[in-house]
């Protein structure tokens, strides 16, 4: 046997090879991911959601508060006018509204697609509010312990011992509607799950060898939590947090549906609901476009959630 | 058993606090101070002293926190200033609606969840498995509120006319003569208690004509009950059937159900007699866990359907100002939530002695 095998000479190792391996790990959990076929239909859907978001002055034909009554528009349009496209056979005498028209006499196709912007920003912004929050209040009690761990712990025992959108009621009656103040609700809702998920890995990983070795290294504490613990501790915040996007932009509509969140006429599609809802009998128009496309993005997230989970964590493969 | 509830009992005690506490901070910072909250304009400097003399509002904080827990636990909640009556009485009234509401939407998500998931997967990656797990998906993005208008609209507008048509808003067909449990059964002069419990169980109509045998009542609130209970029930529905398939997926795929296989046995009784019993203890805590969501979602349920429970008061009371409805209802439905997860949590000891131990 001796002999058979030559000695590999580094030297000859194609360098753009050793390149591609740095970034590979990266690589491969994305291919993982995008195998997951709930994951593709994720993507799928964000894309074409994200799209419309990003072009929706150009998507939309109207401006999403724009009243089709007054210049420059100033068209013959009925209010609460059902959908009417020409290509499907609606007369050509009436005008073209894909969603129709509400009670404000705004066009909805263009309220429905402006409505995109504010729905992506508000599932990105209210879960990455609520996992840096989250991270910090459990890296910090499950690294530090004792009596900071158990305040911090108890505290996350109190708000999670609320149904999540009774307490963001309370706290919206608190710091008033609007928004950015439901968006902040919710995040506060939602941190107990960030800080239990981040405290159970800082606990697992702060007595691996590498942490110890770092800290015999004289390493500070905030360099091992930040340096050290906290990247080996970020996949279950990924999965949880994406998984989570879906039910922060469902709640945050939920408070903006009762009137709590986002305020009338904004274009937001919770509140567009909530604001026509009695003409539900004779307008079903105005709840069935936006609910549409409240549970396709919802739906995106979810399937994308589900896909990241069972490509990053084998063991949760259901 | 008993040294295992009272542990964990004991163990609510503390959270139960701070769910008083934080709701007694969250009261504190309202903006605008509690006297003027609750006069409004008839608010003066010299009322506003004296309206904080009488309710120890000129106390230390925790002094005030005290006393404040003392009335929570008498509870006294204080008085709505929109009904003019005290806060306890309103709960007392709504909260068994609401309880309604949510036993019957849990029951419905709960027996078709289970179903729909020991179905898939019996049959895993059958076009009816492949079918149920894209409604399960699709169940668990659609809102509350939007599958409510929309039930709402397919079957009080567009189904009219029709045998299954069904009342989109309100408890009781107007007309229709409902006598509350004293009265059914001649108790008119009971006092205490029994006659408090009484009233309780009356407020749930569908219950209530249940068990006096009201049976006109109790098909009209029944079917007055059934939009609300799909639009509430459908997530958890959702979220039981693919907790229920996949729990079961991995006990088929155990030895002792090759064992018994190979023995012989048909796929019936494989799946419902071996392996549904080992599946369904995780499928028992999701069910327990659904119970936060379908509090939440009888807020907008209730608005939707005009139905007068707790959900629809909080959100009248927060649109009314009337902050005292507010915290009543916020600690009632967090310590009504404590007090399921405490049963949720002694039932596992039942099923599964080994968390007793621990």
């Amino acid at each position: 046997m001796s002999g058979q095998v030559p000695a590999l000479d580094v030297k000859t190792v194609d360098p753009t090879l050793v390149a591609g391996h740095r970034s590979s790990l990266w690589r491969d959990t994305l291919r993982g991911i995008l195998r997951q076929r709930s994951a593709q239909a994720g993507v799928v859907i964000l894309g074409f959601l994200l799209l419309i978001a990003v072009f929706a002055n150009v998507v939309a034909p109207f401006g999403s508060e724009q009243d089709l009554r007054y210049p420059p528009i100033s068209e013959q349009v009925n209010r609460l006018a059902p959908p009417c496209i020409h290509l499907l056979g609606c007369d050509t005498s009436l005008p073209q509204h894909a969603f129709g028209v509400d009670g404000n006499f705004f066009d909805v196709f263009s309220r429905v697609v402006y409505g995109a912007r504010i729905s992506l920003f508000v599932g990105f912004v209210t879960v990455g509010f609520a996992i840096v929050i989250g991270t910090l209040i459990g890296a910090v009690a499950g690294y530090a312990g004792g009596w900071v761990d158990n305040l911090f712990m108890r505290l996350m025992d109190v708000v999670l011992s609320f149904p999540s959108l009774i307490l963001a009621i309370a706290i919206v009656t608190v710091i008033g509607s609007g928004l950015i103040q439901a968006q902040l609700a919710i995040g506060i809702v939602a941190i107990p799950i960030y800080a239990r998920l981040m405290r159970a890995s800082v606990l697992s990983i702060k007595e691996r060898d590498f942490v110890v070795a770092s800290r015999a290294l004289g390493e500070s504490d905030r360099g091992i939590l930040f340096r050290r613990i906290l990247p080996n501790a970020l996949t279950p915040l990924i999965v949880q947090g994406t998984l989570g996007i879906g039910g922060a932009v469902l709640e945050v509509a939920a408070l903006s549906f009762l009137g709590l969140g986002a305020q009338p006429p904004t274009a937001e599609w919770g509140s567009m609901i909530g604001l026509n809802r009695n003409f539900i009998f004779n307008a079903p128009h105005l709840i069935i476009f936006p609910g549409i496309a409240l549970s396709l993005t919802v739906l995106g997230f979810n399937l994308l959630g589900d896909g990241i989970r069972d490509a990053l964590d084998p063991r949760l493969n259901r | 058993m008993l040294r295992f509830i009272l542990r964990r009992l004991l163990l609510s005690i503390p959270v139960l606090l701070g769910v008083i506490l934080l709701v007694f901070i969250l009261a504190r910072v309202i903006p605008s101070d509690p006297c003027r909250a609750a006069l409004q304009e008839r608010a003066t400097d010299e009322i506003c002293d004296a309206f904080n003399a009488r309710y120890g509002l000129d106390e230390p904080l925790p002094v005030q926190f005290v006393a404040y827990i003392g009335q929570v636990a008498t509870f006294d909640l204080g008085d709505s200033i929109r009904y003019n009556r005290p806060v306890s009485e309103i709960i007392f009234e709504r909260l068994p609606l609401t309880m309604e509401l949510t036993l019957l939407a849990l029951l419905f998500a709960t027996v078709f969840g289970v179903t729909l998931g020991i179905l898939s997967a019996a049959r895993r990656n059958s076009p009816a498995d492949v079918a149920t797990m894209m409604l399960a998906n699709i169940g668990v993005s659609t809102p509350v509120f939007v599958l409510g208008l929309i039930l709402a609209w397919i079957f009080g507008v567009l189904l009219r006319d029709t045998p299954i048509a069904l009342p989109p808003s309100g408890r009781l067909s107007s007309g229709l003569d409902y006598m509350t449990l004293p009265e059914a059964w001649g108790m008119t002069d009971l006092q205490g208690p029994l006659r408090a419990i009484l009233d309780w169980i009356s407020n749930m109509y569908v219950f209530g004509s249940l068990i006096s045998g009201q049976w006109g009542v109790f098909l009209d609130a029944l079917k007055h009950m059934v939009l609300p209970m799909v639009a509430l029930g459908t997530i958890p529905l959702a979220i039981i059937a693919r907790m229920t398939r996949s729990s079961l997926l991995d006990v088929l795929g155990l030895d002792y159900i090759r064992t018994a296989r190979a023995k012989g046995l048909g796929n019936r009784a494989v799946v419902l007699r071996h392996a549904l019993r080992n599946a369904l203890l995780p499928v028992v805590t999701i069910i327990g866990l659904q119970l936060g969501l379908l509090l939440s979602g009888a807020v907008l349920t209730e608005t939707i359907f005009n139905l007068a429970g707790m959900g629809r008061t909080i959100t009248e009371a927060i649109q009314g100002r009337d902050y005292l409805v507010v915290q009543g209802l916020t600690i009632v439905i967090a310590a009504v939530y404590l007090f399921i997860n405490l049963v949720v949590d002694v039932s596992y000891g039942f099923l599964d002695p080994r968390i007793r131990l621990r």
